[in-house]
């Protein structure tokens, strides 16, 4: 029973990231290559004020505002560059990330944080608590996706130049985005740290990065309801078979390539053709690639 | 006498050693149908982008109702008055027609993120949007895919999105390029339309028999510069306009007959 807990809590904190991602990537178009970063800001800040004292709960708050400030820092960078660009600058920002934090004694350096302290939910507790947070990110997103704010989204990913010329602030809509999304990716990292109660740089690097994007992908880049299924599977696939957990990079890499090649608007869009071929609306509109993918 | 409109004063622009708008001044009055004509190289378009501010002007301003815009991003001059129909089409294609116009029309609920966030309803606009596909004629591909209408449909797509901004004065950038002409005499009768309700219309145009029949005052640019301005027949009739923009005595002949058949 606890093998299946551990794995349900697991495939909750991917949920949770998978859709922060989602909230940037799919809905804005912005395409990030270093989002495991945020959720590594989100794990070290609630290790270490875990291990300062702090209840579990009180640092979730904390998590999320530090990821979400820097990843305004980082969303800026987004307002200067486009596409290809913009993929490569996140891409380094991950990089960044992990180089800085492998630099620091008082971040755990190469050996990480251990020995982070007991959530005090017990195993239930926390894996209820998960799942309920999940499920309050995915109906988050879904609002958002049905307010005006989502349909701002959806116009900058597919042209901004438009969207300006609609009397759109677009820098402040994406670094809106930049900041729900990496704030959420904070939100997940915390859970993430007390989980398994040991973080090290490793865990956030680009394989991670890919890993999530992935996710995205696989599920219908925009779609809330494919991407929640995709990062559930995607996260219980390592558990239930060896291999997929000894060429992950491989794994993710070649599933990144068929469905991009074969399907850009991942599950979602199959799941449609395959139920409705003539339509194309599904939970909320097609799945369609990032600007990181037009140039 | 009341203030303009929109001024645009002593407006120069360059690009490195190049110098696209050399020193042009023009106002619009509320009401207008003001065409901004010239040859290919003019610089009209490079005009209707530093009015727009795409492009920032080297000297001068650009000021409307009284208010300077020269430092104002593009979204805040658009949110003052300005609404630009582009000469490229660029609807946004996962959407339908009528959505595409209710974005538009929604601009009230997306002036800042937060706001956008707290507003889910969307049935004043799409109403507001239905009445302006109607008024430029094309109700019937309301809620159709833009991604499968012909450039006719598209080109009044654009400017029914336009519209629902509400602007105080409609930049159009060649709208009947493309057209057929019975395409672009129907279109042009609704520009002239939505002028004659009380829209001030800026209308950069190549075709010339179009803007010789609807325009009510011509600003004629040449090399980046203005070189006449006026009724449009008198701006026409100009030796200096004849020669820069129609390119001789024989042509001008040849555009006073088309315009006299107009």
């Amino acid at each position: 029973m606890s093998y299946e807990i551990s794995l349900l809590t697991t495939m909750g904190i991917s949920v949770m990231f998978a859709l922060s991602l989602n909230l940037i990537t799919g809905f804005c178009g912005q395409i990030s290559l270093g989002h495991a970063a945020f959720l590594g800001i989100g794990a070290y800040t609630a290790a270490l004020l875990g291990k300062a004292g702090l209840p579990f709960l009180a640092t979730l708050p904390l998590a999320m505002l530090l990821a979400g400030v820097i990843g305004v820092i980082v969303g800026l960078a987004s307002l200067r560059v486009r596409a290809d660009f913009l993929a490569i600058t996140t891409m380094g920002v991950g990089f960044l990330f992990v180089g800085i934090v492998r630099q620091q004694d008082a971040l755990g350096g190469e050996l990480g944080v251990s020995a982070i302290p007991d959530h005090g939910l017990g195993r239930v507790g926390f894996m209820v608590l998960t799942l309920v947070l999940c499920v309050v990110v995915a109906v988050f997103c879904l609002y958002i996706r049905r307010a005006w704010m989502g349909r701002v989204f959806n116009g900058i990913a597919e042209d901004e130049d438009t969207m300006r010329v609609l009397g759109i602030d677009v820098p402040r809509y994406k670094l809106v985005a930049f900041a729900l999304g990496t704030a959420l990716a904070g939100l997940a990292g915390a859970f993430y740290a007390y989980h398994l109660q040991f973080i090290g740089p490793d865990s956030f690097g680009f394989v991670e990065s890919i890993t999530v994007l992935s996710m995205v992908v696989f599920g219908g880049i925009g779609s809330v309801t494919g991407v929640a299924i995709a990062a559930a599977l995607l996260s219980a696939l390592p558990a239930w078979f060896q291999v997929i957990g000894d060429y992950k990079l491989l794994v993710y890499g070649a599933l990144l390539f068929l469905m991009m090649r074969f399907s850009p608007g991942g599950m979602a869009a199959l799941a449609r053709r395959f139920f409705s071929p003539t339509e194309k609306g599904g939970d909320g509109r097609p799945g369609r690639p990032v600007q990181g993918g037009r140039s | 006498m009341s203030l303009p409109l929109l001024q645009v004063d002593e407006v120069t622009v360059r690009f490195g050693g190049l110098t696209a708008i050399d020193n042009v001044s023009f106002a619009v009055n509320q009401g207008d149908l003001l065409g901004l004509i010239g040859p290919n190289g003019a610089g009209k378009t490079t005009m209707l982008r530093s009015i727009t501010g795409v492009v920032r002007p080297s000297a001068g301003r650009v000021a409307l109702g009284g208010e300077i815009l020269n430092d104002l991003p593009i979204h805040q001059r658009i949110r003052r008055g300005l609404s630009l129909s582009q000469q490229l089409v660029k609807p946004l294609r996962e959407i339908s027609v009528i959505e595409n116009v209710a974005l538009a029309a929604g601009s009230a609920r997306t002036v800042t993120p937060l706001r956008s966030l707290l507003s889910v309803a969307c049935d004043e606009e799409m109403a507001v949007a239905a009445d302006m596909l109607a008024r430029v004629g094309i109700s019937a591909h309301a809620d159709q895919s833009p991604a499968i209408q012909p450039l006719g449909v598209l080109k009044r797509l654009e400017m029914a999105r336009a519209l629902a901004l509400r602007p105080r004065v409609l930049l159009l950038d060649e709208p009947l390029a493309g057209l057929n002409s019975k395409e672009a005499r129907g279109l042009a009768d609704t520009i002239a339309a939505i002028n004659e309700q009380g829209m001030t219309v800026v209308l950069i145009e190549h075709n010339l028999s179009e803007v010789m029949r609807i325009c009510r005052r011509l600003v004629v640019l040449d090399n980046g510069r203005r070189i006449a301005e006026g009724e449009p027949r008198a701006v026409m009739a100009d030796a200096g306009v004849r020669a820069a923009y129609l390119g001789g005595d024989t042509t001008a002949a040849s555009a006073d007959r088309r315009a006299d058949h107009a």
